[in-house]
């Protein structure tokens, strides 16, 4: 499945349209705490959060994430965004809360092994 | 609801086995006090919010309540850093909060707006490298003058 | 859904004493920000969480959360247990992540704490 099948199915909004949507989705993690991701999230998975800091750029990008879906509305400041642009990391967000998402993405056929 | 009630807890900062635990007693005052679980609800948020904020960024701090037939107000004061733009520090999202209290769970920009949405009347003021003091009101609505007797 | 039927859909381990497993469970929110938490409504909910440090018992207790379930196999401290034991909040901890967690009891029909805005 593909970053965009999800944005479509989901009706995500795109933060970063500069970005790469067209990456191969292989998992999902969701998470709030960075050392969490660092230690525990694999490439191509798509990380949920409701965290907007700007470290989470760096943190998806030296994990290979392929994307972060931020919920709750959750804005992202502007600095994300701009890191996110530069750095390739894809950033949408969803009106959801983070377990209807998960839950979705889950049936989706998404897993977190 | 025929009672009043007051008191004071007293926060030291960075003591986090104990924090929070103020706002938890004071909920447990409240429920016995027979409120209304809305309300106990909102004023032990709050209080949790501004709880956690003095244990974060400052020395220490004194949490105070008052508990009338027609409102419950708290008052936090603590001797920390003090908050140079209050306005910005109200923004959903805006934090100064180091990489380790994340991690703990707090520090994410929610502490203030999430105080501001739970009661009735807030008010800050700080002084730079001096402290801040924040007070709340929530009226408790429901309670005619006839019944709080 | 009660927290008898939640343990077993997580294969969860219950650390707390005295809990009811008949406790009806009707919705769930997920976080590991307590301020998220707290500003989104979750009362009478279940919390998923990866935290486990006392405060997130202090959380549960001041939004009145209903029950809380640890991930990824994380067990707090004989202190916060003994805190959720005097708050009457159970605890329940389970090796799945916090994603499978919620992706599986949502398949089981639980729906989010928080609607679509907050």
């Amino acid at each position: 499945m593909k970053l965009s099948d999800l944005i479509e199915n989901l009706s995500l909004e795109v933060k970063t349209p500069e970005t790469d949507l067209t990456r191969e989705v292989t998992g999902g993690y969701v998470s709030d705490m960075l050392s969490d991701v660092i230690a525990n999230a694999k490439a191509g998975y798509v990380w949920v959060t409701f965290q907007s800091h700007l470290n989470i750029v760096a943190v998806a990008s030296l994990k290979g994430i392929c994307g972060i879906i931020m919920v709750n509305n959750r804005v992202p400041a502007r600095e994300t965004i701009l890191k996110a642009a530069a750095e390739n990391i894809p950033i949408m967000t969803s009106s959801l809360a983070a377990f209807e998402l998960v839950g979705k993405l889950y049936a989706l056929g998404l897993r977190c092994r | 609801m025929t009672k009043s009630s007051d008191g004071v807890f007293f926060l030291t900062g960075k003591d986090f086995t104990n924090a929070g635990s103020a706002s938890s007693n004071l909920k447990g005052i409240l429920d016995d006090m027979g409120i209304p679980a809305d309300i106990v609800r909102r004023a032990a948020i709050a209080a949790f919010e501004a709880e956690m904020n003095a244990i974060i960024y400052a020395v220490a701090g004194m949490m105070r309540y008052s508990i009338t037939p027609e409102a419950v107000t708290v008052t936090l004061q603590d001797m920390g850093p003090g908050i140079p733009d209050i306005d910005l520090a109200m923004k959903e999202g805006y934090s100064t909060a180091p990489d380790y209290i994340r991690e703990m769970g707090f520090g994410s920009g929610m502490g203030l707006p999430n105080i501001k949405k739970n009661t009735d009347k807030l008010t800050i003021n700080s002084v730079v490298g001096e402290g801040t003091t924040l007070e709340f009101v929530i009226y408790l609505q429901g309670l005619s003058p006839e019944t709080s007797g | 859904m009660t927290l008898g039927e939640i343990r077993g859909i997580l294969g969860a381990l219950v650390i707390t004493q005295r809990t009811d497993m008949n406790k009806e469970i009707g919705r769930a929110y997920c976080a590991d920000l307590m301020s998220d938490v707290l500003a989104f409504s979750v009362t009478q909910s279940l919390l998923i969480t990866g935290l486990t440090n006392v405060q997130v018992v202090r959380t549960a207790d001041v939004a009145d959360i209903k029950a809380i379930v640890f991930v990824q196999g994380k067990r707090p401290d004989i202190d916060t247990i003994a805190t959720a034991d005097s708050k009457n909040i159970p605890l329940l901890v389970t090796n799945l992540s916090m994603f499978e967690t919620c992706g599986r009891l949502y398949e089981n029909g639980l729906r989010s704490a928080a609607g679509d805005t907050p």
